[in-house]
């Protein structure tokens, strides 16, 4: 204080007017010592009951899977955890190679040429794909599937609304969720920008003619968008193979916990095609050199996309993305390899049928509701038995079980259905107990 | 000084290391047998043809590589990091520790609300903590970063004025020419035109400008306090009286609020919406650009505009309440970045009120000390406010170096960093010349910032007597200069791996 010529630190709080200063202390708990804390915090979270307390059978957007434990080991690294956007490529060379890593593995997933290095989620992935399209495009329709999480929309509309961008439904079959192409046909036109469909679908059932919708859209000038859930594409077909513009999913699976649906990772990729990458949204990594031209690097590249360039004219207003959470998909990614989602996706699609097979068993209840091919979700109709979606996920909780996610808020028209998840953490036991709990519950 | 040497690994990028068959994972095989494979056969047309060709690497080689790649990547738990408007603080370890329980990662957010009561309790409480902080009616934990709750804010500011049936009429916000660039960025994908005011002398707000430029079409005006070159807006109740008066609403940017905690509240100052960046004031890990949190409070009467779901409590449990009636929708996925939230919740039951108060009057006297010190070296000044005292951080100008000796803000940047302290925010804001921005935080220590001062004395002395030195710095990091311009060059951009190997083959690159 000597220093600056002042006696008291208040006198450099002098500039502010008197009459609006705080008076007064406010009314915060705390302080705590580290133990008081972790004691206080822990009581607090253990009302919170895991995956671990109970058998969880939800999925719809959020998925449980395994972590390796290399994950979280390099996650913790301080060096990564408490740096900031690598604004300074010379220092900053380890977080830019490990995010160049997830953007370079992202597109071999997902069969594109590039990515970003994350959005908040796939859910303002997708508004913000919407917008992107509309840049493109120069046009104001966004055309999206029916059957599409409508937390999901939601977020969309947001995202859209002020851009001026119109959302419209196109329909599809509700006995197979196979996507009405004469609809899609009649909806199509030169307003249209983008064309968007999720395979997997939220209601887990496959898309079998991806390519038709690409191709309508095409012809009308649109952008094709896909979204997925990565953990697919070890035996699926990527996007990239059936002509999306832009992919956009939810990273999680790839060595994310659920974190109660926060933090998450949005993927967004596109094709090599200047029209896209120009409008491309968020923070992108690429390969070079140093200017002496001895060593390869990294660094932060087309910033003149991003808002503290740009200013009102970014193409997003992003800066802070997921990059920890991308950086744990990177490492996810590398561990697995092609051999590794190649299994893992078996293992999930195996899983998934013999729980189609087993609750099928059950007199009057009918899964999957949708008659086509599944992966990792699949809905369960209990229309045939004597008892509501509710009723029975209440009865399952009994049972230290947590029923699948209830439809009928998000579509009415598939009555009392609901939609459950199985991947890998699911063992063969706990679908059998499953099924015999619904037995129980619904048979009597 | 002391001596600083980063790792230099020459580590091959990912998709070079390994051998085929080689892997890193174990699956649970035996298990799968459940399902015979024709029971689930999918056809050939939805199968996936060619395996994704992702590296095949041992679980060790993965390790090495990342444990390489983060020796060469500076953080604050390596060193000094006075990143400008970034409040880049220490990050209190029991923070992750609370955050990696399981009770927080192994939940699924549609659980029953009775089996999610921890996480909601979290969330209801530090809601409220924030509202005390703040001087606010109602927090939305729902923005995952800074830049999703101003957009928050400015659909709130769309939806306020579309109820009233202004929205037609009410196009423009108002931002200051300081402002961090997401403010602009944010009100235009909100829909709306941005107009530019200027700063005066001082610093501040240049007050008859923005009378000039506040009318019947002001939607709202995006306002920092302390604003970004680290000064007090002192004049904001007049401020405020002219964007109220013409029917706008006022938006408080929180990336500075670390100045001012327990000193001044955004609320008492009129601020009708306020955001806040958890992973700046509220010491939680930036990760490298995330997740962070931004969520955002508001004043009574905008309080139905807040997006769903809030969390409620009814004296015996906590709940989501969907009940907004005129809610904005969501602007992400499900509720909120929990794990972030946590670490906020934990920081905050540790420092306490009066704590917050101290590290406010430490971290702005922190700024002060080093501002009246940085000022006084060769080359370097302080173009606004020169009188006022400075908030939580400040911007100093090398422009007369630059005109002295031709050494500019980013060789400083670059040469700042072969002393092992991370450098300033640059060029920003903008109105400052050859900007530095400096936030040194609570978290520095007089030591470290006398050696900051002593490194900034001898790269000014370089400057004046060997600039050829300074030109090529960096000389310590793990990489030397690195060639920005051909990163983004359309005949030499790779953006993945798959890229620059296209780009090699198709002879338009040579790396």
């Amino acid at each position: 204080m000597k220093e600056i010529g002042i006696n008291h630190v208040d006198e450099l709080f002098s500039d502010i007017d008197e009459e609006i200063r705080l008076k007064g202390s406010m009314n915060l708990p705390g302080p705590l010592s580290e133990l008081e804390v972790k004691r206080e915090t822990e009581r607090i979270l253990k009302k919170n009951r895991t995956i671990k307390d109970l058998d969880s059978f939800l999925g719809a957007g959020v998925w449980p899977h395994y972590v390796p434990a290399v994950v979280d080991y390099v996650a913790s690294r301080g060096e990564f955890l408490t740096s900031y956007t690598p604004y300074q490529s010379e220092i900053s060379q380890g977080l830019l190679q490990a995010l160049f890593e997830y953007q370079s593995m992202i597109c071999e997933l997902l069969d594109m040429d590039v990515a970003n290095c994350s959005m908040y989620d796939w859910a303002s992935s997708l508004g913000e794909a919407a917008r992107m399209t509309a840049r493109v495009t120069q046009r104001d329709k966004f055309l999206v599937p029916h059957y599409i999480s409508q937390d999901r929309l939601m977020v969309l509309k947001s995202y859209a609304e002020p851009a001026g961008i119109k959302i419209l439904e196109f329909s599809q079959n509700i006995k197979d969720g196979q996507i009405d192409l004469e609809d899609l046909k009649k909806k199509i036109s030169k307003d249209v920008a983008g064309v968007y469909i999720e395979n997997p679908s939220y209601l887990g059932f496959l898309i079998e003619s991806p390519e038709a919708i690409a191709e309508i859209t095409h012809e009308a000038g649109g952008l094709f968008v896909v979204g997925v859930d990565p953990i697919s594409l070890g035996i699926l077909r990527p996007p990239g193979d059936y002509g999306a513009d832009i992919v956009i999913g939810e990273g999680q699976p790839l060595g994310n916990y659920m974190n109660g649906g926060g933090s998450l990772l949005g993927i967004f990729a596109c094709r090599d095609e200047v029209r896209l990458i120009r409008q491309m949204p968020g923070r992108i990594i690429g390969i070079t050199t140093t200017l002496d031209g001895k060593d390869k690097a990294f660094c932060m590249v087309l910033q003149t996309r991003e808002q503290h360039i740009r200013r009102h004219k970014a193409t997003s207003n992003i800066c802070t993305n997921e990059a920890l959470c991308a950086l744990r998909a990177a490492v996810y990614m590398a561990l697995l390899g092609p051999k590794g989602f190649q299994e893992l996706g078996e293992i999930i699609l195996s899983k998934t049928y013999y729980s189609i097979m087993r609750l099928s068993e059950i007199e009057g209840v009918r899964v999957p509701f949708f008659k086509a091919y599944h992966f990792k979700e699949f809905t369960v109709n209990l229309d045939g038995t004597s008892k509501s979606v509710q009723e029975v996920n209440r009865e399952l909780l009994e049972r230290g079980i947590i029923g699948g996610r209830q439809l009928s808020h998000e579509f009415p028209e598939l009555k009392q259905t609901s939609l459950y998840c199985v991947t890998e953490m699911h063992t063969t036991r706990d679908i059998d107990r499953l099924h015999d709990s619904l037995k129980e519950i619904l048979e009597g | 000084m002391k001596r600083f040497r980063q790792a230099k690994w020459s580590e091959p990028v990912i998709f070079e290391i390994g051998s085929p068959n080689r892997k890193g994972y174990s699956l649970p095989l035996s298990d799968r047998d459940s399902a015979s494979r024709r029971d689930y056969e999918i056809p050939e047309s939805l199968r996936r043809h060619h395996a994704p060709e992702l590296p095949e690497i041992s679980e060790v080689e993965v390790v090495r590589h990342f444990i390489r790649l983060s020796q060469m990547n500076f953080s604050v738990d390596n060193g000094f990091y006075p990143l400008g408007s970034c409040t880049m603080k220490y990050n209190p370890k029991i923070n992750d520790v609370i955050s990696s329980l399981d009770e927080a990662r192994l939940i699924h957010p549609y659980q029953p609300e009775d089996t999610l009561q921890g996480m909601l309790e979290v969330i209801y409480k530090l809601a409220s903590w924030l509202c005390e902080i703040t001087g606010m009616h109602k927090f939305s934990m729902q923005p995952a970063a800074g830049a999703n709750g101003e957009f928050t804010g400015t659909l709130i500011i769309r939806a306020y004025h579309k109820l009233k049936g202004e929205l037609q009429q009410r196009r423009e916000i108002i931002i200051p020419d300081s402002a961090h660039g997401t403010n602009p960025a944010s009100a235009s994908m909100a829909g709306f035109e941005v107009v530019t005011v200027p700063t005066d002398e001082d610093g501040c707000v240049d007050i008859e400008a923005l009378e000039e430029a506040t009318s019947h079409r002001t939607a709202g005006l995006m306002l920092t306090n302390p604003n970004t070159l680290g000064i007090f807006e002192e004049k904001i109740r007049e401020i405020e009286g002219i964007i109220h008066d013409a029917g706008g609403l006022l938006y408080y940017d929180g990336a500075n609020l670390n100045a001012i905690l327990g000193k001044i509240r955004p609320g008492d100052m009129g601020f009708d919406i306020v955001h806040l960046n958890l992973h700046k004031t509220f010491s939680t890990p930036h990760g490298g650009g995330g997740p962070g949190a931004g969520p955002v409070g508001v004043k009574e009467h905008l309080q139905h505009f807040l997006p769903v779901p809030l969390v409620g409590y009814d004296g015996k449990k906590y709940y989501l309440d969907y009940d907004v009636p005129h809610t904005i929708g969501k602007v992400k996925g499900f509720y909120c970045n929990f794990d972030v939230l946590l670490r906020a919740f934990v920081y905050l039951l540790t420092v306490g009120a009066e704590g917050l108060k101290r590290i406010s009057e430490i971290s702005v006297l922190n700024a002060n000390y080093l501002a009246c010190k940085l000022s006084k070296i060769r080359g370097f000044e302080i173009p606004y406010g020169k009188d006022k005292p400075k908030k939580h951080e400040f911007v100093l100008s090398c422009s007369p170096m630059k005109s002295d000796t031709g050494i500019s803000a980013k060789e400083v940047a670059k040469r700042l960093l072969d002393h092992g302290v991370h450098a300033p925010t640059i060029y920003f804001p903008p109105i400052v010349d050859e900007a530095l921005m400096i936030e040194p935080t609570e978290s520095a220590s007089i030591e470290e910032m006398d050696e900051f001062v002593e490194i900034l004395t001898s790269i000014s002395n370089e400057a004046y007597n060997e600039p050829e030195k300074v030109l090529k710095a960096p000389y310590n990091t793990s990489v030397s200069l690195v060639d920005e311009v051909k990163a983004s060059h359309p005949r030499t951009l790779c953006l993945s791996w798959r890229m620059y190997k296209k780009r090699l083959k198709g002879k338009t690159l040579k790396l």
